[in-house]
């Protein structure tokens, strides 16, 4: 039988290792550092297609993240497609002719937003929106208007 | 502090059932017992094995519930008590388990004092005096530090009795004190319940089938079996009874009112058949 | 007795089984008040379990993080993709195998000792004897044990976690040619601290309730005999461990939105 000082140190001892571990999980492992404190503000958008863009896929300005998407949903007015972006708000100097596409990252990764400033003085703000956006390429698209101009060049060489 | 139990004053005695009635299963235990422990005296509760007498002690103390009739401690209806009145009456009781029931992770000292630490918030220096007394009162003082697996059986079985008596309880109930120990042993025990008994003012009970034994030390003798009492008195009217089931166990005939043989059929017949 | 008679009579046996365990948890919990003036009792118990749980544990979680990355690495560079090797180790930690691989570990360690103390104990009379001296053993035996098993298998899980994300970036970087870089960046990109931290970490709490609740019941159930305590020892294991690998479906299938 351990003596009572012992045994409490090492009990301690086995706590604050337990929460150390947590601790580095937490910051060494996860995302935490990237989740907003200060919150976002939210900005819509619509496009024709938004192809595999999911909730939670990086909103990005020059390369850089500033936000996500919060939501997706279907207009069955207007036969959109509606994406809600939730802008961290330290960037809130966003102008309100900036433009939207939704591009791939490398050649099969996952689909996310890039918004590219537009030149007003007026800035976006919670609940504005985007006007200006480009629709996600749709592989299958891309690759039957490939052939189809393969199969058409052939043609115009002869 | 109890005023909802039912209450039932005979001065002299301490404890007693009345038409008790206990079953386990489908097996009747007890059909119809009627005891009394007196106050201040040793008695004696003796029988074969499988009569109950452990079964008793648990239902004065009220881990078991009667199915019928009465179990009376101090004036109090055991069964009808609330949980924390029934831990009230218990800690003014005092078992001593055949095996000791010593908690194995600590040593004798914080045995002893466990129901101290329990029950109490007394200063460790009198808690210190408490043990060591009770320790010095059953000759073991000098084993303080040492372990229950480090104690033989009758040590062992002191250092419950200490424990047992450690505040001084108004009934102390022994299940089989006697059972297992080395003549040396048993001598000191059988000394100690006596002795302790008169000496703190105290209320014994003795379950036991050592007949020799417990007929030294007790006041009062009960004997048990077919589910009630068959014979009771003070010891020298029971070892001169002409009751033959009293005969037959005081003397440890092997035949008599309980049966040598265990009921089966005939012999030569069970012999004589083929094994199929 | 016709198949279904007999497998009607065991499903009865068991929710009889379930509906005592609930009552006894129920008591149990009923009486814990008193362990917030003697908290030395808890500690006490989170030493027999924690502590002396830990090697095991670590032991354990470097080598599934080492044979993670391996077998990780063996599949992604087929397709090019071995500088997922990070986030994959580490999302497989910390959603599952931590909590579930902690917990099985956990209830064969400590779970069948907590059983087998808890039934010597009553076959040698000690609880009948602190019955018989007012203390309730459920508060006094019962409830540290199941407190400390709670305090520590969320612990133990984190720790199982990221000692074994350390054993695969040992492999990842340092065997198989990973770079360092890659290996964290992606991890921190993907891994959700919501999602899959907290959430592994609300499994193992919950893995920890209920190893722990089954192994000191078992304990207090069981037949006072050697025989009994053995058999109740095994039913520990067994019971909980099927009850984790359940839970865990039920849990992750729920949070992943499927159920």
């Amino acid at each position: 039988m351990l003596s009572r000082k012992w045994l409490e140190t090492l009990v301690g001892l086995f706590v604050a290792a337990g929460i150390a571990a947590l601790a580095v999980l937490a910051f060494k492992v996860s995302n935490i550092k990237s989740i907003d404190v200060a919150g976002s503000y939210r900005v819509e958008l619509r496009f024709e297609n938004i192809g595999g863009l999911k909730v939670k896929a990086p909103v990005t300005m020059s390369g850089v993240r500033i936000g996500r998407v919060a939501e997706i949903f279907f207009d069955k007015e207007r036969y959109q497609a509606v994406a809600v972006l939730g802008i961290e708000r330290q960037y809130d100097t966003l102008p309100v002719d900036t433009s939207a596409s939704i591009l791939t990252s490398g050649l099969l990764g996952e689909q996310y937003v890039a918004l590219e400033a537009g030149g007003s003085d007026e800035y976006l703000k919670d609940g504005g929106q985007i006007k200006l956006t480009q629709s996600a390429l749709v592989l299958e698209k891309l690759i039957s208007q490939f052939l189809y101009n393969m199969a058409a060049k052939p043609e115009e060489k002869k | 502090m109890t005023p909802d139990a039912p209450r039932d004053t005979d001065a002299e005695t301490l404890a007693e059932v009345r038409a008790l009635r206990f079953l386990r299963g489908a097996r009747t235990i007890f059909s119809d017992l009627n005891i009394r422990i007196r106050r201040g005296q040793v008695t004696a509760i003796m029988g074969g094995s499988g009569s109950g007498k452990t079964t008793l002690l648990n239902l004065l103390g009220g881990r078991l519930r009667p199915d019928a009739g009465e179990v009376i401690v101090d004036g109090l209806s055991v069964p009808a008590l609330k949980t924390r009145e029934l831990f009230a009456l218990r800690k003014r009781l005092g078992m001593l388990f055949q095996t000791g029931a010593l908690l194995t992770d600590l040593d004798v000292f914080e045995n002893i004092a466990f129901p101290v630490r329990e029950h109490t918030r007394l200063p460790e220096a009198l808690i210190h005096h408490l043990v060591l007394t009770k320790l010095e009162l059953v000759g073991l003082r000098g084993a303080r530090a040492l372990m229950p697996a480090e104690l033989s059986g009758g040590m062992a079985r002191r250092v419950a009795l200490a424990r047992a008596i450690v505040f001084d309880p108004m009934l102390v109930m022994y299940d089989e004190p006697f059972t297992g120990l080395d003549p040396i042993s048993m001598g000191i025990i059988v000394k100690l319940i006596r002795s302790l008994n008169d000496a703190l003012g105290m209320t014994s009970i003795v379950v036991t089938h050592d007949v020799a034994e417990a007929c030294t030390i007790a006041d009062y003798v009960y004997l048990v079996g077919d589910g009630r009492v068959i014979a009771e008195g003070p010891p020298d009217v029971m070892q001169n009874s002409s009751m033959t089931e009293v005969r037959q166990f005081m003397e440890g005939t092997a035949d008599g009112p309980v049966a040598y043989h265990y009921p089966a059929k005939d012999y030569l017949a069970d012999l004589m058949e083929v094994a199929s | 007795m016709t198949i279904f008679q007999e497998l009607g009579r065991r499903t009865l046996l068991s929710v009889e089984r379930l509906g005592r365990a609930s009552v006894f948890l129920s008591d149990v919990l009923a009486g814990s008040w008193h362990l917030l003036a003697r908290p030395s009792l808890v500690v006490q118990q989170v030493y027999a379990v924690g502590v002396l749980t830990l090697v095991i544990i670590l032991v354990s979680g470097l080598f599934v993080g080492m044979v993670l990355a391996l077998q990780g690495y063996n599949t992604l560079v087929d397709f090019g993709a071995e500088s997922s090797l990070g986030l994959v180790v580490a999302l497989s930690l910390t959603r599952e195998l931590g909590p579930v691989v902690t917990a099985l570990l956990f209830a064969g360690r400590a779970g069948s000792a907590l059983t087998a103390e808890i039934g010597l104990m009553k076959a040698t009379e000690q609880l009948a004897g602190m019955e018989m001296m007012a203390v309730n053993p459920l508060t006094r035996v019962v409830a540290p044990r199941l407190f400390a098993g709670i305090i520590a298998m969320p612990l133990l899980a984190a720790l199982f976690t990221m000692v074994g994300v350390f054993g695969g970036h040992f492999v990842a970087v340092g065997q198989v040619g990973v770079d360092a870089g890659v290996f964290w960046s992606q991890m921190q990109n993907g891994v959700d601290f919501y999602d899959d931290v907290l959430n592994g970490v609300l499994k193992s709490v919950v893995f920890g309730v209920v190893v722990t609740w089954i192994a000191v019941f078992e304990g207090y159930d069981a037949v006072p005999t050697s025989e009994g305590v053995s058999r109740a020892t095994t039913r520990t294991v067994v019971t909980s461990s099927l009850a984790v690998l359940g839970l865990d479906f039920v849990m992750t299938a729920l949070t992943l939105g499927e159920l």
